[in-house]
């Protein structure tokens, strides 16, 4: 085995072999602290080793392919999982049972990521989504003895299900049809072989992928899980989970050739519309925080998909800079979240009631929630303003006008409940005080990683020159 | 390098209000107060300094008195680029003179969270100061966006609720969600002709100077025109645009008013001058005639919806959009007097319209009430307060000595050569201005007394922020040349573009240098 396929691979073997460590040691002894800074060691070092796999992409091997989308789409999700972990630290301090096995699942899934963003081979995207989504479903389900959240397991649990399912039985038709299952020669062969079977394999496939993504119309679970799961599992279905499946459908689509893939750009058009306008107006009625972050999720991967749309020019540049602007955002967003529902064992913080008057108690942890609302929002100064003018720089170069209205129309109809959330947090209101962070949460790991991500969503949102040199030389590559 | 200090300014002073506010009221307000009027020595020493009436004779490299440039983000050719003409300093002082005042004004209004409520108003401040400065055209959208947020949690935070379920929160969304959602349509125009540029070029680029040379089919042209012209309209307002205006008007907090009929509608016509006009000559001198209708609706929409208002701020704000009517008129005039008029306007506007609503805002310190009809015979109660409402209602109609009278003048005596019937048309709005404007007074100051005991008077503070306005306006009615002679400079660029674009009938062309020295003599 060559050098360089090593130094790829290196990240996934630190994070499998954290996982393992782990796993041994929980078996050993049960040590929360312990087990935690194994963990962010593990994830610390594979995110250095996947920036050390910067200098050796582009590396080809049989099942995985490592090139620049690969490795952005692999650090963000190392970035979040690590936010996670470290967030998860303090959040299961007050749980009741078992708090080890959680760094194990993270831990699991973050693998099945790296995997996925990389693969090549339908065997390895597979072997990558079901890794990535069989730990969730124990994160999502781990405060067990809630019922919000064993809902929201067994909800994630049944619809995934039968979402590989649909991604199996596409395989299936597109292997019948082609006889291939290496990814590229496949999006290749489409065309000139795609008779009605071929052409279900497709679209059974876009189910299964859409489902992870959570597209209208295969939406329906994303408000109930995010509102139930535990904050960390949230997070990272949010973050990383979404990055992986993002990356590989834009894996796909670049490498389908321009002229063939003119039906399945129109069938990402309207779920990009659908997706932004009917995420954004079901969460203007919200009242739960979780739920409002679950339908704007909708609505940013609807935003996404014209990059996908496009895949083209600036397409793969525009989808690393949207998927860090978004990824840095949400992880601020959930990161408040966790620490105000930290404190106290049970049900999440979620509702906005909770959050009356927070800047009262908490201007700076308020300061990081509403940069992050504005943020979501696309307010200058802030990263997500950077993110969507890169989309609609996008759109307009491909003189994609429908979407570019969609996403106009989109971003005014969000604005109303994004500044519901902000205006909330800075509203006197005597006496509900029932819900708060622990009084040295600024002190704590936790609550100084989500003030360093939401320094980053401001300065990246002020210069944001090395994101967008990041995004060109990882994302770039790809376009040959 | 003055130039970024006169952004960090009020952005630094804001953040030392907040954290100040531990020590108390009285230093909170004084820092905020300092801090603008930093901002005023430093414009009218500016103004003192440096030579602003020097023509573009080469038609090009020496637009700007002062300049700032540095690389912000290579990929797209974007920098962080800041100049100054006559016309940005002048609003700029204008900018600085009316957030002062807008401190003054919330000394007893404002009495919960200070230190946030300073912070607050001195970013809008900020981010108005980086729209006048900034020339890049990613730049200006940045600071167009970004003084949005203050804005918005000023009306939401410290706003009045209002009555028929009229909450200060809903009026706040509906302003940043019709200012927002047409600042991305503005986004979607500057992109679109970025990516014009490009394709001509193969250079990115946003900076105003070099995209003033792209050519632009016709088509093109005018759909991205109408981008800028949407973002601009809303915020201006005319009036199919203008449904956020009157609710946030009503709901904001005194000092929000102020800021937002004194300079942030200003911002618009500002927009429209350095950036619609110039960037697209032949579209926009071919929708001049939707534009001066437009504007004709609104004097006449402004003027008769004041007339049936109850609420005092609603009133101002109505006669506020019908002001902006002649902006309108007189910016798609294509003549240099005109154009001249509509910095005048503009100014003599920020002035009365802040004045009355500063007096709306001491008279509800005193009655508690904005209803028109729990008003009546206030005359003989109030000391000189009275007194100073009848100047700024005469300053509004228009009425000589005062600069809104100049403004007009100058703006319909200039556009009669290009457009003869809107000027007819638009001087019966006048009359209807006088109608509006007297029954205001009469309805709140004049009729029979509600009672006889005598409310409290002006105080020092009070009389100084009235009497320093009242100055203003009346030495820009008799000696607007000083101002005229600032401007000319940039406006003679902006009218020299629109004539080049090939417009058979010019505008005053060999008067209105003469016209303008000539006038104050003339009357």
């Amino acid at each position: 085995m060559p050098v360089a396929v090593l130094i790829a691979y290196l990240p996934i073997i630190l994070v499998a072999a954290t996982a393992i460590a782990v796993m041994l040691g929980i078996a050993w002894r049960r040590e929360h602290a312990v087990t935690v800074a194994a963990s962010v060691l593990g994830l610390g070092l594979a995110l250095i080793a996947q920036v050390f796999a910067w200098r050796v992409i582009p590396v080809h091997t049989p099942l995985l392919d490592f090139d620049g989308l690969a490795l952005l789409a692999g650090i963000l999700i190392l970035a979040s999982t690590l936010v996670c972990a470290i967030l998860a630290h303090g959040y299961l301090e007050s749980f009741h049972g078992a708090r080890e096995e959680f760094y194990v699942l993270l831990l699991c899934a973050a693998a099945g990521g790296l995997v996925l963003v990389a693969s090549r081979h339908l065997a390895s995207l597979f072997i990558g989504l079901e890794l990535l989504s069989m730990p969730l479903y124990g994160m999502l389900a781990y405060a067990y003895h809630e019922p919000r959240s064993l809902e929201a397991g067994i909800k994630y649990l049944i619809l995934s299900a039968a979402a590989s399912a649909f991604l199996l039985f596409g395989m299936a038709l597109l292997y019948a049809q082609t006889g291939e299952l290496r990814i590229d020669v496949l999006m290749a062969s489409l065309d000139s072989h795609t008779g009605i079977w071929g052409l279900a394999g497709v679209g059974l496939m876009l189910v299964g992928l859409g489902f992870k993504l959570s597209v209208v119309p295969f939406h329906l679970w994303t408000p109930d899980v995010y509102e139930g799961g535990p904050g960390p599992a949230a997070t990272f279905l949010a973050t990383a989970s979404k990055v992986a499946v993002f990356a590989l459908l834009l894996r796909l689509m670049l490498s389908t050739p321009v002229a063939q893939g003119d039906w399945l750009r129109a069938v990402f058009t309207g779920l990009a519309l659908a997706s932004m306008l009917i995420g954004n107006l079901l969460a203007l009625t919200q009242s739960n925080l979780k739920r409002i972050l679950g339908y704007s999720s909708i609505a940013h991967f609807g935003y996404l998909l014209i990059v996908l749309v496009v895949a083209d020019g600036l397409a793969a540049e525009t989808g690393g800079v949207y998927l860090i602007t978004y990824v840095l955002s949400t992880l601020a967003a959930f990161g408040v979240v966790i620490l105000i529902s930290s404190s106290v064992s049970g049900e999440d913080a979620a509702a906005l009631h909770h959050y009356r008057g927070l800047f009262w108690r908490r201007p700076y942890l308020t300061a990081v929630l509403t940069v992050a609302m504005l943020s979501l929002a696309g307010i200058p100064a802030t990263v997500g303003f950077i993110g969507k003018f890169y989309l609609i720089a996008l759109g307009v170069e491909a003189q994609r006008w429908w979407l570019v209205g969609g996403i106009i129309l989109g971003s005014a109809i969000g604005l109303y409940y994004y500044l519901r959330v902000t205006i909330t947090l800075f509203m006197a209101e005597p006496g509900m005080h029932r819900r708060d962070a622990s009084d040295d949460w600024g002190s704590r790991a936790g609550g100084l990683v989500v003030l360093a991500v939401a320094g980053l969503v401001i300065l990246l949102g002020v210069y944001p020159a090395p994101m967008i040199e990041l995004a060109r030389a990882l994302g770039g590559i790809t376009i040959r | 390098m003055i130039l970024v200090w006169l952004i960090v300014i009020p952005f630094v002073g804001g953040l030392l209000c907040w954290q100040i506010e531990r020590l108390g009221d009285k230093p909170t307000r004084w820092i905020a107060l300092v801090t603008m009027l930093v901002e005023l020595l430093i414009s009218l020493w500016l103004w003192a300094q440096y030579d602003f009436h020097l023509p573009a004779l080469d038609g090009s490299t020496t637009q700007w008195a002062l300049e700032f440039r540095v690389v912000w983000i290579e990929r797209f050719g974007i920098d962080f680029h800041l100049a100054m003409d006559g016309l940005s300093l002048v609003l700029i002082a204008l900018t600085s003179f009316l957030g002062a005042l807008a401190v003054l004004c919330s000394w007893n209004e404002i009495v919960r969270r200070i230190g946030f409520f300073h912070l607050n108003l001195l970013w809008i401040l900020t981010g108005v100061v980086g729209v006048f400065l900034a020339i890049d055209l990613f730049l200006f959208f940045f600071f167009w966006e970004l003084m949005l947020v203050p804005m918005y949690f000023l009306i939401a935070l410290w706003g009045h609720s209002g009555s028929k379920g009229k909450t200060r929160i809903g009026a706040a969304i509906k302003f940043f969600i019709y200012t927002q959602a047409s600042g991305l349509l503005m986004l979607v125009s500057i992109l679109g002709l970025v990516f014009a540029h490009h394709a001509n070029t193969g250079v990115y680029s946003f900076s105003y100077e070099v995209l003033l040379e792209t050519t632009l089919s016709p088509t093109l042209s005018t759909w991205l025109m109408l981008g800028f012209f949407i973002a601009f309209a809303v915020k201006l307002p005319v009036v199919p645009l203008h449904g956020w205006l009157p609710d946030a008007h009503a709901q904001a907090p005194t000092a929000g008013s102020v800021d937002l009929a004194g300079i942030l509608l200003k911002t618009a016509a500002y927009g429209m001058m350095r950036f619609a006009l110039p960037l697209f000559p032949e579209a926009s001198q071919a929708f001049a005639p939707i534009a001066m209708g437009l504007g004709l609706l609104g004097i006449y929409y402004g003027a008769v919806l004041a007339c049936g208002q109850q609420n005092v701020k609603r009133f101002i704000a109505y006669t506020s959009i019908a002001h902006m009517g002649f902006v309108l008129i007189g910016i798609y005039s294509g003549s240099l007097l005109a154009l001249q008029g509509v910095i005048v306007l503009m100014l003599a506007h920020a002035f009365s319209a802040a004045g009355l609503f500063v007096l709306s805002g001491q008279l509800y310190e005193r009655l508690h009430t904005r209803e028109m009809d729990k008003m009546g015979g206030l005359w003989g109660r109030l000391g000189s307060l009275p007194g100073f409402w009848l100047f700024f209602i005469a300053a509004s109609l228009g009425i000589p000595l005062t600069a809104n009278f100049v403004g007009e003048f100058m703006v319909l005596f200039g556009t009669f050569a290009t457009a003869p019937w809107v000027v007819v048309i638009a001087s019966f709005g006048l009359v209807l201005a006088a109608i509006y404007s007297l029954i205001l007074m009469q309805r709140v100051h004049y009729g029979p007394p509600r009672s006889d005991t005598p409310l409290k008077g002006l105080d020092a503070r009070e009389f100084a922020m009235m009497l320093s306005i009242v100055v203003l306006l009346i030495w820009l009615g008799i000696y607007p040349q000083p101002l005229l002679d600032t401007t000319e400079a940039a406006m003679g660029e902006v009218q020299r573009v629109f004539e080049i674009s090939g417009a058979p009938e010019r505008g005053v062309d060999a008067g209105p240098g003469a016209a303008i020295t000539l006038m104050p003599e003339a009357r």
